[in-house]
């Protein structure tokens, strides 16, 4: 519910809203987008990525000079959890054709993917299998199946989405495949929403030019990995499932090649080496890390750890000075802080709009954009609405959506939004969602060409830790997308080449040379990394722990 | 009480929240009475390992049992949806031993001898509704379990759609049957078999296997900047 002091501005919202109305079933524009000067502008002096501090210089690794988000920067001039001395790499716990890190989305596509080419495999995870941002994805999948559309106008929204940036090859990849991913899914048994001719119900998404996402109702994620996630578990016999294990530094061997991981048991706190012939990085992004202390979208385990796990190994990355804030978090309830609102919210034609009831962007500009946009309406034109706890947003007027498409639309189509603010007696079929932009996606990552290879042999990348593929900016759908096209490709070319590879003598001797590096850039910290769990313990109770003790932000 | 009005951690920030208290496996601490069951945990000083997941009520990881001042039902809900109440109890339960048989979808039928094959309990249903009346989801289970019984797997899809697999209606079921794996099994048997196909799909996934855009796509690849962006800002776009 919400508090009586938002009754005025709500009633704005609804005064304003049969105009507006109006102009969205009229067919006609219902605000200008912005052209690419407008876009610029607003990104600069708006967009979180643009503040001064939002960047600083790596001094250690393969990007070593580069400007990159200062929080990776932290991340990656921190100390490793293990020492290499402690481990007898001669004593091999799990040895493997391919080992994928990573239960999510990627990792269970390559996994399945690997085993039909013919690997036995080993999935180690950090916590469940399916507990990853691929659960939570609500909106959609992009993939331009329509007759008005093509792999070509898709790669085109693509690349303008990305600013030019990414890179052509995994765009190309990202495009051509997308069809057949759709239909792979649907013969894996995945429900899409369908028209009553079969085919299937595609909407537009920020900065699409085609009805091109797919959904399954605004379960879109979950649906797929609950799919991707039974579809592993029924082949026991070729992968084997370790929970609860992440990976905490890669093995190499003494060619050069990367040839496993060590992985550590939350429970029982003991390492465990996995020897393989290839290893695939699918470990997701990096929401957990609070950048700029924003909430976030994202799932508990996103702390990043595959782009530490890779980098020290001596990987480089691809535009890790982007990131993406989903302009639409829910900033009312405090309960639900950061939570995703789904794009489909708009695709669906609902609106924002500020504390006067007026539509001020058009609201399907590509992410960063609006992203920007809603922060100029909060804070230079303070047009925002306040909450109880000082934090500021815009309304989300999802009741349009019901006055444009009939009754009975938004808990058709958007269930999980419907029962997340149901929860606290919001009915978005008549009331508004107040919203601001929450940390969402990690733009880049691990640098990987079409085949989801690394500079290092042996080594494949796929999914949100890979980075290339968005450029500095992703759209919508393509998150779902991407983890389906490279995961899949990354489980074939990894199950592929791990046929003909040989491994030498295993060695940790990467991490005793990131160590040096670290001390001869002048690095002196106490931080240690991958920090595998977010940091929620309270500073008054960490005080009172006097004989517990901390690696990083593990107890 | 150390004090009574405190803040808590970055996730969930509450400025000035009355303290209230809660038992958490049976223990007795102060937490900020807007807390939700999992932040209530983080603030009393547990770092959860088990039992936290996406943290927005998608992915089931955070089942947690609990009960009410002065009632004797014990309820069910996910820890990262359900608000604390004063003097309440809550113990988490992060894992589900359900049985999940494995098959081939490709060797299935879309029909009840798949279900009756695999999930032989599922005709053993007592109508009782004790799935439904505890699913956070407020799913009507037993409506879906009743339909799998009848054959009618459009329904047992569509109603068990929005399922987040958290296992709590198996745990309460008297008669053993695990409703979420049987309704997955359901939903892809629909989803494969049933759901009418229309003609788009197939063929562009064709075109694409011809070679159809090929060309198309390395032009676009060798495209300096300047051409994408006039190309890019030269679309049309599709109205709503």
């Amino acid at each position: 519910m919400y508090p009586d002091y938002m009754r005025e501005s709500l009633k704005k919202v609804e005064r304003t809203r049969p105009a507006r109305l109006k102009i969205a079933r009229s067919g006609e524009k219902i605000f200008p987008l912005m052209s690419a000067k407008e876009r610029e502008e607003v990104l600069k002096d708006f967009h979180p990525d643009y503040k001064p501090d939002s960047l600083r210089e790596i001094r250690v690794g393969a990007n070593k000079g580069e400007k990159i988000t200062s929080e990776v920067a932290n991340l990656l001039e921190s100390h490793s959890r293990i020492n290499p001395d402690d481990f007898d790499l001669s004593r091999i716990d799990y040895d493997t054709d391919v080992l994928v890190i990573g239960g999510g989305g990627a990792g269970a596509a390559a996994a399945l993917l690997a085993r039909e080419n013919g690997a036995r495999l080993i999935m180690a995870t950090k916590l469940r299998m399916g507990d990853a941002n691929s659960m939570m994805s609500q909106g959609g999948i992009q993939a331009a199946v329509n007759p008005n559309d093509s792999p070509l106008i898709h790669y085109l929204d693509a690349m303008g989405g990305g600013h030019f940036d990414s890179k052509p090859e995994l765009v190309r990849a990202l495009t051509r495949d997308a069809p057949g991913v759709i239909r792979w899914l649907e013969d894996l048994g995945v429900m899409f929403d369908r028209d009553p001719d079969g085919n299937m119900v595609t909407k537009l998404g920020g900065g699409t030019s085609r009805k091109r996402m797919h959904s399954a109702r605004d379960y879109t994620g979950a649906a797929i990995m609950r799919v991707l996630r039974d579809e592993v578990r029924n082949h026991p016999e070729d992968i084997q499932v370790i929970e609860f294990s992440p990976a905490v530094e890669l093995l190499m061997d003494d060619k050069g090649q990367v040839a496993g991981t060590l992985l550590y048991n939350l429970e029982t706190e003991e390492y465990e080496i996995v020897r393989a012939k290839s290893t695939i990085i699918a470990t997701g992004g990096y929401g957990r890390l609070h950048i700029k202390d924003f909430a976030t979208t994202n799932h508990y385990g996103a702390t990043a750890d595959g782009l530490v796990l890779g980098y020290r190994a001596g990987a480089n990355l691809l535009y890790m000075d982007a990131v993406q804030y989903h302009p639409t978090g829910a900033v009312y309830p405090e309960q639900i802080m950061g939570f995703l609102i789904t794009e489909k919210v708009r695709g669906l034609g609902g609106q924002p709009v500020n504390k006067h009831g007026q539509l001020f962007v058009f609201p399907l500009e590509p992410r960063d954009v609006e992203t920007a946009s809603f922060i100029r309406e909060c804070t230079e034109r303070d047009n925002g609405i306040k909450t109880p706890t000082g934090k500021v947003g815009v309304w989300l007027d999802s009741p349009l959506i019901e006055a444009i498409s009939g009754e009975g639309t938004i808990r058709r189509d958007l269930p999980a939004m419907y029962r997340q603010y149901d929860r606290f007696e919001i009915d978005i079929t008549r009331e508004p969602m107040l919203v601001f932009p929450t940390l969402h996606y990690q733009n880049g990552g691990l640098e990987i060409n079409d085949k989801c290879e690394t500079k290092l042999r042996g080594l494949y990348v796929a999914g949100e830790a890979s980075g290339g593929v968005h450029g500095r900016n992703r759209l919508m759908g393509n998150s779902v997308l991407d983890y389906n096209v490279f995961g899949r490709r990354a489980g074939i070319r990894a199950a592929v080449a791990a046929r003909k590879v040989k491994l030498g003598k295993l060695t940790l001797d990467h991490v005793r040379r990131y160590e040096k590096a670290l001390k001869e850039a002048g690095i002196r910290t106490s931080r240690i990394s991958p920090i595998l769990l977010p940091d929620y313990t309270r500073p008054e109770t960490k005080s009172r722990q006097l004989t517990a003790h901390y690696e990083g932000t593990l107890r | 009480m150390r004090r009574d009005r405190v803040s808590s951690s970055k996730e969930n920030e509450t400025t000035q929240a009355k303290l209230i208290p809660v038992y958490i496996m049976g223990k007795r601490y102060q937490v900020p009475e807007d807390l939700t069951i999992m932040t209530a945990m983080e603030y009393a000083g547990y770092q959860l390992k088990r039992g936290a997941g996406c943290r927005e009520g998608f992915c089931g990881a955070c089942v947690t049992v609990y009960r009410s001042a002065d009632d004797y039902k014990l309820k069910a809900g996910l820890a990262c949806q359900t608000v604390v109440e004063p003097e309440m109890y809550v113990a988490q339960i992060p894992f589900t031993p359900a049985n999940k048989p494995t098959y081939d979808i490709k060797e299935l039928q879309p029909s009840i001898s798949a279900i009756q094959t695999i999930y032989p309990e599922v005709m053993r249903c007592l109508s009782c509704n004790s799935c439904t009346k505890v699913c956070p989801q407020n799913i009507e289970v037993m409506d879906y379990i009743q339909a799998a019984v009848r054959g009618d797997i459009a329904k047992l899809a569509d109603l068990s759609f929005d399922c987040i697999m958290c296992g709590i209606c198996a745990m309460r079921c008297p008669a053993e049957i695990v409703q979420y794996n049987m309704a997955l099994l359901g939903r892809r048997l629909y989803g494969k078999y049933l759901s009418k196909k229309g003609p788009y799909l197939e063929k562009r996934v064709e075109e694409i296997k011809e070679g159809k855009y090929e060309q198309g796509m390395q032009e676009l690849m060798r495209a300096d900047r300047e051409t994408l962006s006039r190309r890019y800002d030269e679309r049309d776009i599709e109205s709503g």
